[in-house]
């Protein structure tokens, strides 16, 4: 019993209308990494914060033992979480972007004489703290002029001088980079010795495998079985979240590319924070019909500028040329794109996607009013029509067309996204990271939504940092290297080792 | 299930609930107060020309916190055309008139001023709406500091055109339009109208509904619906009707109401609005134009300014260098108390009107009660913040 260090007791959190957490058991052992897996909505991140204190105790029924004591979070109960020693590191960051790294480390903990803070002793101890866990981050620097990466071990460094007995991850790797992954790996195989506890929540079954010691997989707000990972099969565990044998990660259909539709030349643009500095430079490629192009590349390879620029709106000037069945077009606009048969679902879904507190059919409708009005007034009817049709096409589940984006799923809110922009009837979409922090049932369905559209004669590109996604999904992948084109593989030839190197440049 | 139903519809319109609940409150506590001469029919028609005047701002005061934006210019920009309105009344026109149109009628000659100066006066308004809103949605200045530029300048404006002083006379055919009323037949006739197109259109759209091939709700909730619309419209035309009439002003508050919820509703504009409000940047790129879209609403604002002037100098009866001083703070509170979100993308004209009526309320129920002018700021004052308090409440439960 003494090396658990957390013990979970038919822990049970009720929502009006959900029951989020069912009768939910198992322990933790004391100096352990230990994996949570499960769909999003399975209740994965509600018994984090449970644990952390972020619901206090009374609103859950059960008990959680912490070195064989029960938690009593009370009133100030993240303060008290903290304070015995379980710390969360947030899945959305939760920095100040305005001020400095050490500011934000020590915030409301700032050493300090008579309410005067000794800044000489902040920066030495953020300076201290760093090294200690080798992290590569200037201690002064303004929190939000980071990487998001970067800004990501800055949370996990705060955590850490917390002195945190157990240190709760929520999806730390979501935003990071190759090598940011591989820091944090070592930071936590260091943390591992020195005998803390960390609980580790991904969707990203290889790094479950390569950190963790035990995984408890969730589905629908209950245990469905806790397992060393040296004695489980990434099968097994997609199996067990999903509750059926998945036996293709990817669905495949026969696919026959038609004749080139879309042609760009020479494209660059200039980068919006420094002058003189291109984020695309001199990227040429074609794309044909029925097609998925993928985009790979390390974050900051200037992938998700390409798409914007190519949908108008990156707002900086670009050379080059564009042409669409063979005419060059202009776009300026997003207004351009679109009248040119452009889509863009965009990376961030909450901030460039959707209009959160509005409801599923406002949204979709939102690039589309034009469909549905005449002179000045529109037709409500029509609109809900089209708008129920469309949500129907591509199966978001929700009670009705009238609910909030923001009580929707990661995974319904993307499929929103999509269904918005496919109301234009594209003929090319751009996929800006399509799955990104949705669960694997509802990435397979977004990977069989975007075959039935290549089959329709649409055609696809698809940014991605997932390499399998890439891979799995893409006629052709296209890798791209600080701003430049590193090359075009088809997909017979593609190997996930061919595409780092082309994107890490070695190649 | 029928519990249920009851129970969802009253979540999803808890503001809407709590407002008028509000209001019932107020009014009751004031009729109770003032022996009931609160609810005599003179007083409540008085009541709802009072509001009037700063519910054209708040209509549009809306529409700008809507897109995140705000508008602190509209006093001195009705103060403005208020003035300049009666300047041309009492100044400018008359000997201008009369050498156009020399030996013409006194009644015809009236009329034609006023024509002129309502188009004038409106112009003002578009023209002022078109300055300011160029230079938030296209130069980038934030609203907050144009608007309270423009509060200076156009007070500045007010300062100019009055000299000083109070400028008299106005036309009596202008003053018709604030102080009037509608002759009791014509009321009626409104009313009965009215009550026609309520369930011509709640018929109209059951049908539509069905050609669309939606579920329909039963049909008598609809009757239901459209009848107790009808008996509020009777039972507003029955208490004016025995004062003296429905006040002029008040119908056209009703038919500005109408057509801006119509706005923001039915049109792309109105939804592009709530749209930037909640997310500018997912607005921009689902390719709206968002800055022809701010620009549009500051020239709607800058109408109502105008509206809302003329129906000021009609009221007062004169051009004065006070008009319209604290109309900003007013229209806001109505906005913000009728459940408009600072935040923006959220607010309903309703809202306003109620919020409207629950400030004009306030000052005329302390009237009425002889309370002294300085309680009367305090009172107000507490009850904004109050009210914004219970909608952080509430907020806060659904959390």
């Amino acid at each position: 019993m003494s090396d658990n260090i957390l013990e979970f007791q038919h822990v049970t959190k009720e929502f009006p209308g959900v029951l989020a957490l069912n009768d939910v058991s198992f322990t933790v052992r004391q100096g352990s990494i230990h994996a949570i897996c499960g769909e999003n909505g399975a209740g994965k991140s509600t018994l984090m914060k449970v644990l952390a204190g972020i619901y206090a105790h009374g609103t859950y029924t059960g008990k959680v033992l912490y070195k064989g004591e029960a938690l009593q979070f009370t009133g100030d109960s993240i303060k008290q979480a903290i304070e015995t020693g379980i710390a969360i590191v947030h899945q959305e960051l939760a920095l100040v972007p305005q001020i400095t790294v050490g500011e934000n480390i020590y915030l409301g903990r700032e050493p300090a004489q008579n309410g005067i803070i000794n800044w000489n002793k902040l920066y030495n101890d953020t300076r201290l703290l760093l090294e200690k866990h080798h992290l590569d981050i200037p201690f002064a620097a303004v929190t939000g002029s980071l990487s998001v990466g970067k800004q990501q071990l800055v949370e996990i460094a705060k955590v850490l001088s917390e002195n945190a007995e157990v240190l709760i991850l929520d999806e730390p790797t979501s935003a990071l980079t190759e090598s940011e992954v591989d820091t944090l790996m070592t930071i936590l195989n260091e943390l591992r010795k020195q005998g803390k506890t960390c609980i580790y929540i991904s969707h990203k079954l290889e790094e479950v495998f390569r950190i963790a010691d035990l995984v408890t997989v969730f589905r629908d707000g209950g245990v469905v079985g806790t397992r060393p990972t040296a004695d489980i099969t990434s099968a097994q565990i997609v199996a067990m979240m999903v509750g059926r044998e998945m036996t293709e990660r990817f669905p495949t259909v026969p696919r026959a590319p038609g004749e080139t539709l879309m042609t760009v030349k020479h494209w660059s643009i200039e980068s919006a924070e420094q002058t003189n500095q291109k984020v695309v430079d001199d990227v040429s490629f074609t794309l044909r019909k029925g097609e998925i192009l993928g985009l790979a590349g390390l974050m900051g390879s200037g992938r998700s500028e390409l798409a914007l620029s190519l949908f108008g709106e990156y707002g900086r000037k670009s050379s080059g040329n564009i042409s669409i069945e063979g005419k060059k077009v202009e776009i300026n606009s997003a207004r351009d794109a679109m009248e040119n048969g452009i889509s863009l679902v965009p990376e961030d879904r909450k901030r460039m996607g959707l209009v959160i507190e509005q409801s599923i059919l406002k949204n979709i409708s939102l690039p589309n009013l034009d469909r549905f009005s005449s002179f000045f007034s529109l037709n409500k009817h029509l609109e809900i029509q089209e708008c129920e049709a469309m949500a129907q096409d591509i199966a978001v589940k929700a009670p009705t067309l009238h609910a909030l984006v923001s009580s929707l799923s990661g995974g319904n809110q993307q499929k929103v996204v999509i269904a918005k922009w496919l109301m234009s009837n594209p003929k090319i979409l751009i996929l800006d990271e399509p799955t990104r922090g949705i669960d694997v049932g509802a990435k397979y369905e977004i990977y069989k939504l975007m075959n039935e559209l290549t089959l329709q004669g649409i055609s696809i590109l698809m940014i991605s940092s997932e390499l399998p996604e890439i891979l799995g999904m893409s006629d052709r992948i296209m890798v791209m290297h600080e701003g430049k084109l590193g090359g075009i593989l088809d997909r017979d030839e593609a190997t996930q080792e061919k595409v780092m190197a082309l994107a890490t440049g070695i190649a | 299930m029928l519990a249920q139903k009851l129970n969802n519809l009253i979540r999803q319109n808890l503001k809407t609930y709590t407002m008028i609940l509000a209001l019932a409150l107020i009014w009751l506590f004031f009729g109770y107060m003032t022996d009931w001469i609160f609810f005599s029919s003179r007083n409540m028609s008085n009541l709802f020309r009072q509001m009037t005047i700063v519910s054209f701002l708040s209509i549009g005061m809306v529409m700008v916190i809507v897109t995140g934006n705000i508008d602190l210019s509209v006093g001195s920009v009705v103060g403005l055309v208020s003035a300049i309105t009666a300047y041309l009344q009492a100044v400018l026109l008359p000997p201008l008139l009369e050498s156009i149109m020399p030996g013409a009628d006194i009644l015809a000659r009236g009329l034609a001023s006023t024509a002129i100066t309502i188009v004038i006066g409106l112009l003002v308004g578009v023209i002022i709406g078109i300055w300011q809103g160029w230079v938030v949605a296209y130069l980038g200045v934030p609203a907050f500091i144009v608007t309270l530029g423009g509060m200076l300048i156009f007070r500045g404006g007010v300062l100019g055109v009055t000299q000083g002083k109070t400028i008299v006379p106005i036309e009596d055919s202008f003053r018709l339009i604030a102080q009037g009323y509608l002759p009791n037949k014509v009321g009626w006739l409104l009313g009965i109208a009215t009550v026609i197109i309520i369930f011509l259109l709640i018929l109209k759209n059951r049908k539509l509904r069905k050609e669309y091939g939606f579920t329909l709700p039963p049909l008598y909730t609809d009757l239901l619906r459209a009848s107790s619309y009808s008996g509020l419209v009777i039972l507003f035309v029955a208490v004016m009707n025995s004062y003296r009439g429905i006040p002029n002003p008040v119908l056209l508050m009703a038919v500005v109401a109408l057509i801006f919820t119509y706005i923001t509703n039915n049109t792309k504009l109105g939804r592009h609005a709530y749209a930037l409000g909640g997310n500018m940047e997912a607005t921009r790129l689902s390719g709206i134009n968002i800055r022809r879209n701010v620009f549009t609403i500051f020239v709607l604002m800058g109408l109502l300014c105008g509206v809302s002037g003329i129906v000021l100098t009609g009221y007062v009866a004169a051009g004065t260098t006070g008009g319209g001083v604290n109309y900003e703070l007013e229209a806001i509170a109505a906005c913000v108390i009728g459940g408009t979100s600072l935040m923006g993308g959220e607010g309903k004209i309703f809202g306003a009107i109620v919020g409207s009526l629950i400030m004009a309320s306030l000052l005329n129920g302390m009237s009425v009660m002889n309370m002294p002018i300085f309680w009367q700021f305090i009172i107000r004052g507490i009850v904004l913040i109050l009210a914004v308090y219970v909608d952080v409440l509430s907020k806060k439960k659904k959390a």
